[in-house]
């Protein structure tokens, strides 16, 4: 308040002689508060900006414009019964080979950080081995399943079998296809489920225990919700890669979608079209995942700060 | 575990008095030999508090006492059980966790850094134990968490969860968490060391409470001045010993080792 009242000592400063008298006008105060801040200008940002646009604009036209994207053909095949019976055995194939995957991967991680060495070293070779071996192999080998071993059965290890099973009959196309995903998944699960378990403080489950709360509650209600905060960005990375990774899936003349989208555009020629239409599936499900993971996240960031 | 009441009752019946008893307890990490040897006795209803420079293990001492922390040699009976062991003969067979984690249910702890669940709110964090561990119906444990947590002066906290308070309203959540099982003994492992000067007070005077209200407690601290006002006894402990414990006003106005006073006088 004072500051205002006084001659200001700033006021010299400026050449208007008008502003310079001492004058009631706030303008030409230099309260503090008073102050106008001017932030600095930054022209190479619109430079940057114009370019991109530029560029962007050059797309959206030639998307729009190009007859050769064929956007007629697109829009009729987009819904056709083929393509969305493709599309649900992708989502089958995603939805068995992530539950399976997972199921396995949590079994695995607890492996891996048992205090038995046997347990320990086991997770480790599946691990070590799954994630060598190249899924587009590793699925070759599932098909051939039938040459290596002709009939499974159940019964004593090494010893006489109860029940035995033709493999051809038992592991299908599709069920190898599942494993094959499942089993490479799960070497990547049981890490990111691994990673979770000790990113929790190791004082919540001493607290846990201290508090005599039993083991598998322990796991449940206290460490496994706390670990999903660091499980769930990674699994959702997992999962939406799984969705696109079951293309690969049509090297075994699975109808997913990207196999159903080859037999089509190899019958009737329109290559781009057809790519487009499988893309557009994966991009709408790809989102529609994110979706779910955002809320889900949101779920279990319950009590945190951020 | 009846079988192991009954051996190790027969055996401590002249020491009936003990709520707790440490027999030459001997504890290694690694090559660290943190406790060499601890005996000691605590009685129903006191007030001990442990003093130390760290590293001395009274914290591990502390920890030993509801089997967080194994020991290598010796024993530890509360109310006159083994914690942690079976002893048949002179074996001692190692529990399983199950029975361990039943044991523990009769010891509150409390910890340095309060270890709340910070996932559940703080009603859910008291409630959880009674509901999981005692089996008791959740809308009776609800209302003796309530309760518990009237006590400790937080009655307007419990939908809260553990960030939105400040570190001695946690710490009072903890203290009201332990509280919940009504153990028969409460451990705390320096519980207001994570705290701001200014919070440290209230934490205190929940304990303090506790101590008047006749609950037998094991403190291991820095606060000189609160051993002074509540302990019954004070035990001083250097690497992996005590070196002496009696009295608050023995211990810490005249002590009988140089070892004590050294560190008493950079305290006081």
């Amino acid at each position: 308040m004072a500051l205002t009242s006084d001659p200001p000592s700033a006021v010299p400063l400026t050449k208007d002689p008008e502003a310079a008298a001492p004058s009631p006008t706030p303008t030409t105060s230099s309260a503090p508060a008073d102050l106008v801040v001017v932030p600095v200008r930054h022209p190479w940002r619109w430079v940057a900006v114009a370019a991109t646009a530029v560029l962007l604009a050059q797309f959206a036209h030639g998307l729009i414009t190009n007859p050769g994207w064929e956007w007629d053909v697109f829009a009729a095949f987009f819904t056709t019964e083929t393509i969305l019976r493709a599309v649900w055995v992708t989502l089958q194939l995603t939805f068995y080979g992530t539950a399976l995957g997972f199921a396995i991967g949590i079994v695995l991680a607890f492996m891996r950080l048992s205090a038995n060495p046997f347990l320990r070293s086991v997770a480790f070779a599946y691990i070590w081995a799954f994630r060598s071996i190249p899924l587009i192999v590793q699925l070759l080998f599932w098909f051939n399943l039938a040459y290596l071993y002709k009939e499974l059965s159940i019964g004593i290890p090494f010893g006489p079998s109860f029940l035995s099973f033709d493999t051809m009959g038992l592991v299908g196309e599709m069920s190898a296809a599942v494993l094959g995903l499942a089993l490479h998944q799960a070497a990547y699960a049981a890490e990111i489920v691994r990673g979770g378990v000790l990113a929790v403080d190791e004082g919540q489950s001493q607290a846990a225990a201290s508090l005599g709360i039993p083991r598998l509650r322990q796991l449940r209600r206290i460490v496994l919700p706390q670990a999903m905060r660091s499980i769930l960005p990674n699994a959702a990375n997992e999962i939406i890669s799984l969705f696109k990774g079951t293309s690969i899936v049509s090297v075994m003349a699975i109808g997913e979608l990207f196999y159903q989208v080859q037999v089509v555009y190899g019958r009737n020629g329109r290559v781009v079209p057809l790519l487009m239409v499988a893309t557009a599936w994966y991009v709408l499900l790809t989102t529609a995942l994110s979706v779910v993971q955002h809320y889900v996240e949101r779920h279990y960031a319950k009590g945190s700060a951020r | 575990m009846s079988s192991a009441t009954t051996t190790v009752s027969a055996a401590v019946s002249e020491t009936a008095t003990a709520k707790v008893e440490i027999r030459s307890v001997h504890k290694n990490f690694g090559p660290l030999h943190v406790l060499r040897g601890i005996d000691l006795d605590v009685r129903a209803g006191e007030v001990t508090v442990v003093l130390g420079p760290s590293g001395s293990g009274k914290s591990t001492l502390l920890r030993t006492i509801n089997h967080l922390e194994k020991v290598d040699s010796g024993t530890v009976s509360v109310d006159g059980t083994l914690v942690g062991y079976r002893r048949s003969g002179n074996r001692l067979y190692e529990l399983r966790e199950r029975d361990i984690l039943k044991q523990r249910t009769r010891i509150g702890f409390v910890f340095q850094n309060f270890h709340l669940f910070p996932h559940l709110t703080v009603l859910e964090n008291i409630v959880e134990a009674p509901v999981s561990a005692l089996k008791r119906p959740r809308k009776e444990a609800e209302a003796a968490a309530r309760k518990l947590l009237d006590r400790v002066g937080l009655a307007d906290k419990a939908e809260a969860y553990p960030k939105q308070l400040s570190g001695g309203q946690q710490q009072r959540v903890a203290i009201a968490r332990a509280l919940a099982l009504e153990p028969g003994l409460l451990l705390f492992d320096e519980p207001t060391s994570a705290l701001d000067p200014e919070l440290v007070g209230e934490v205190l005077d929940v304990i303090k409470d506790l101590a008047a209200s006749g609950t037998t407690m094991i403190v291991v601290t820095h606060e000189i001045g609160f051993a002074r006002e509540v302990a019954d006894t004070v035990v001083f402990m250097d690497e992996g010993r005590i070196v002496e414990q009696g009295p608050p006003a023995e211990v810490l106005d005249s002590p009988r080792h140089e070892r004590t006073r050294a560190f008493l006088s950079k305290v006081l």
